[in-house]
């Protein structure tokens, strides 16, 4: 329980990889921590218990890293997914101490897998941590409490009171009682507001009601609103969120990573309507996963459905719920509720379309449909071998964008540029300074370690000094 | 009912481990499952007896309760590894007989024996019963060596006979029967006697919570190898009788007293710490159904070697007729238990580990 008379050196908002690693530098460097998670314990950790993996850059072979991953190969991939959208010098801070980060994770209870001969050949890139997310968020909060840190689960931060440039104290709810925490310096880490569907709604409509929400319910995005609304400054478009297109049978919260769907580029996609509407093979699918969740939350119902076929069936990763079978296209229409005489239309043309080619499902391969509108530019083959299967289609969320400023010290910037002396960020609610927009798997792992630490360092330092 | 509804809870965790494969760096498993789409209930029951309960899954496990999917291997597989043990056991009713009521049905028939055997005894005069006898063939004073050696036999023989049964029934029901070479054996073997799959990927199990030791593993290994000394030291003693003509009792410092002892105090701290673990582990990845089943398997060997232990020390004194006869009352009862006790999980999963090295046995360069 928390006892108001204690005397906090730090408070960290937030229990998910930042947090974490903020209160446990802050910690190590003799600071008086407090933690405090909105999540009861069984559900803590946020969307880093759905992680798997970090992008860490290397000059040569590591034990769970293969070959190398140069400094400028690394920024070179974030320039393309952001498309210049990133403050060079907190993405080359990232970049750079991402070399350390394994090490210092070790140390601290995470293990890493050995690196991956199948399932994802990101391996040349990314360390896979053992047992996934949850396992890294189980060891460091075992790491934080040995070390003293205490941690309160069922906490919820409604407000971080800002007066004369610092953060004067932190209003909560506390295991369903109000409470008021002071401490010299705080660090933020409650992750973005994608949970939140009032305030997605603010932007999507009511489309925002058919969306799931691929991580924590938790990401309810209160502090970053509470400090946006005291004239800190901004950073990531507000309406923008990373949307990929997911199963839609998926729980509204928390599906996590088994409710992704792979079947898309091997597929004809058709909304509601039993229309297709996008290039269903434009490029290999690790680079188009990422926008199908927005086309798929632009059509009537923010819903689709991917067709294939029999021919089809074992190209992709098994996913978690069984596909809709039928023996005929029309009764697979009639089973996903559309209107069979457009389907089996929109089949057929399609099938017309599909120009002779050698089908090679690993790579770009060149087989395309010919005069028809969307095109289909890979992986096009006619659609006639039964059983027909069918996954329907919906916009999952992972995050989103929007998030508060800072500068090289994590510190927490306000609108007329003068920093907030005692509030440091670390995480999702600060990625956008560095991933403007689009995504680079693993990033968001080493950006919450890389300025968790910074934040942790910083406001120990500044509690202390 | 029961059985389908077990191997309905594994096939939706299976699929939804199949989506994930977090957890693939954990042990056999998960390689082995990601070999396959779907799940037949042969490739079930193989899975879960593949599995050695080390419970890291669960702990990392993002779909674990309270969230929806619920998922919790380690509980799964054991009701399931359960259900297959009761499924190919021979004779069958045995089998259902241990799974419901292990404890008593364990106890019942180790004082069963020994009651039998003290009423043998009854039958020679109070003297012989409760007299000292040191001399070699001390024992047989007591109870006839040839009485001694025939219900021995045929409880051991039978034992043999209904556990290789058993076996062979859940190996044909878990895939294609072809049969192992070298390498795999060898692999398997390997896989039996170090407990490679209970190290989490080399961190240890979850004992009792969320963080990682190596106490099960070792506990396992006391038991284990305790067990095998007590074997070995049989073993040996059969042999200083028949082939030597050395007759029991053997002087301490002799092989089948060192091996026993060893073996003894092996298997009491095995099945101590294991107990205490049981008592002191969180119970959400156990299946509580397991539980009595558990710990009868638990109580019957450390009563085996504890009596054993007792006996080595007393011999020398009155009490070593009833003694003996309690202590062969375990034997037996042990024998008799084992191809329908949670003694058989050592068989299963040996046959388990045995296909997955099959498995994962490249094929043969055309
Ligand atoms: C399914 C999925 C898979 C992903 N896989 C990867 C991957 O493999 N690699 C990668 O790098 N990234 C991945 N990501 C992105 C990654 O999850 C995030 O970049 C990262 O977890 C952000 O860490 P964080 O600590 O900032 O936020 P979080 O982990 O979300 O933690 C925020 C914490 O703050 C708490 N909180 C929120 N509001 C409050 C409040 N008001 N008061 C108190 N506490 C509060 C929440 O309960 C939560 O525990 C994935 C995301 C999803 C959804
Ligand atoms: S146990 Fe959970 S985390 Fe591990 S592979 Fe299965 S679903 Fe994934
Ligand atoms: S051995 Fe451990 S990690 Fe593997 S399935 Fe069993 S409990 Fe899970």
């Amino acid at each position: 329980m928390l006892n108001s008379e204690t005397a906090y050196d730090v408070l960290v908002v937030g229990g998910g990889n930042a947090g974490l690693c903020a209160a446990i530098t802050a910690r190590e460097a003799g600071a008086r921590v407090l933690l405090v998670e909105h999540a009861p314990q069984s559900m803590r950790g946020g969307n880093s218990r759905h992680t798997r993996n970090l992008r860490a850059m290397h000059a040569t072979p590591t034990a769970v890293l293969t070959e190398a991953y140069a400094e400028q190969e690394y920024w070179d991939d974030l320039q393309r997914v952001t498309g210049g959208q990133t403050d060079e010098g907190l993405a080359r801070t990232a970049i750079q101490a991402s070399a350390q980060v394994a090490p210092w994770m070790e140390a601290r209870g995470v293990r890493f897998q050995p690196s991956l001969k199948g399932t994802l050949n990101l391996s040349r890139t990314n360390a896979f941590f053992l047992g996934g997310g949850k396992a890294l968020v189980n060891a460091y909060y075992r790491t934080a409490e040995r070390l003293g840190v205490q941690v309160l689960y069922d906490t919820q931060v409604t407000a971080l009171t800002l007066r004369n440039g610092a953060v004067h104290e932190a209003v909560m709810i506390s295991q369903g009682f109000p409470a008021v925490v002071r401490a010299r310096a705080v660090v933020a880490s409650a992750g973005g507001f994608q949970a939140n569907i009032g305030w997605l709604k603010q932007y999507w409509g009511e489309a925002a009601e058919n969306f799931r929400i691929r991580g924590t319910p938790y990401a309810q995005g209160g502090v970053l609103k509470s400090l946006l609304e005291q004239g800190v400054a901004s950073v990531g478009d507000p309406t923008q969120c990373h949307a990929v297109a997911i199963d839609a049978r998926a729980p509204k919260f928390d599906g996590g990573i088994v409710t992704r769907l792979d079947c898309v580029p091997f597929s004809i996609v058709v909304d509601r309507d039993g229309q297709r509407f996008y290039d269903e093979g434009e490029d290999a699918w690790p680079k188009r996963y990422a926008i199908w969740g927005r086309l798929v939350a632009q059509r009537p119902g923010q819903i689709a459905y991917s067709i294939i076929d029999a021919k089809s069936e074992r190209l992709f990763m098994p996913s978690v719920f069984p596909a809709i079978r039928a023996g005929s296209i029309g009764e697979l229409a009639t089973r996903l509720g559309l209107d069979a005489a457009v389907l089996e239309q929109t089949v057929r043309r399609f099938n017309a379309a599909v120009r002779p080619g050698h089908f090679d499902s690993q790579q770009l391969d060149g087989c395309a449909t010919e005069g028809l509108h969307p095109s289909k530019s890979h992986w096009a083959r006619a659609i006639d071998t039964p059983p027909f299967l069918a996954y329907p289609l919906c916009p999952g969320i992972t995050f989103t964008y929007l998030g508060v400023k800072v500068n090289a010290r994590a510190q927490v910037v306000l609108e007329d540029g003068r920093p907030v002396a005692n509030l440091f960020a670390s995480g999702e609610i600060m990625a956008g300074n560095i991933l403007g927009k689009g995504y680079l798997a693993g990033f968001g792992m080493t950006i919450g370690t890389v300025f968790g630490r910074i934040a942790g360092t910083e406001a120990a330092a500044h509690a202390r000094g | 009912m029961h059985e389908a509804e077990t191997r309905a809870t594994a096939r939706r965790a299976m699929e939804i481990c199949n989506a994930c494969r977090y957890c693939e760096g954990y042990c056999a498993v998960f390689p082995a499952m990601e070999l396959r789409r779907t799940f037949t209930d042969g490739d079930l029951d193989y899975l879960a007896n593949l599995c050695h309960d080390c419970r890291g899954c669960y702990y990392s496990c993002q779909y674990a309760p309270p969230h929806e999917f619920g998922v919790n291997l380690p509980r799964t597989f054991a009701e399931l590894r359960q259900v297959t043990w009761v499924e190919h056991a021979w004779p069958r009713a045995g089998a259902r007989l241990f799974a419901r009521n292990g404890l008593v049905v364990a106890l019942a028939a180790a004082l069963g024996v020994a009651l039998v055997l003290l009423l043998t005894m009854a039958l020679q005069p109070a003297d012989v019963l409760f007299g000292v006898h040191r001399a070699p063939g001390a024992f047989y004073v007591v109870i006839p060596m040839a009485a001694m050696v025939a219900v021995a036999g045929v409880t051991f023989g039978f034992a043999l006979l209904a556990m290789l049964a058993t076996v062979v029934r859940f190996w044909r029901a878990t895939g294609s029967g072809g049969l192992p070479r070298g390498r795999p054996l060898l692999r398997a073997l390997g896989d039996v006697l170090t407990l490679r799959n209970l190290g989490g990927g080399g961190q240890g199990c979850n004992d009792v919570d969320e963080g990682f030791s190596q106490t099960r593993r070792w506990l396992h290994h006391c038991l284990f190898y305790g067990f095998g000394l007590c074997f070995a030291s049989t073993t040996v003693a059969a042999g200083y009788e028949h082939l030597l003509g050395l007759r029991a009792p053997y002087p301490f410092w002799s092989w089948p007293v060192v091996l026993g002892t060893l073996g003894g105090l092996g298997m009491v701290i095995g099945t101590i710490g294991l107990f205490a673990l049981k008592l002191a582990g969180d119970a959400a990845p156990r299946a509580p159904r397991l539980l009595g089943a558990d710990v009868a398997l638990l109580a019957l060997l450390g009563m085996t070697a504890a009596t054993g232990l007792v006996l080595l020390a007393l011999r020398a004194t009155g009490a070593m007729g009833v003694l003996l006869a309690v202590h062969l009352g375990f034997v037996l009862a042990l024998f008799l238990a084992m191809p329908y006790s949670r003694f058989m999980h050592g068989a299963f999963r040996a046959a388990a580990l045995l296909r997955n090295a099959m498995e994962h046995e490249p094929t043969d360069a055309r």
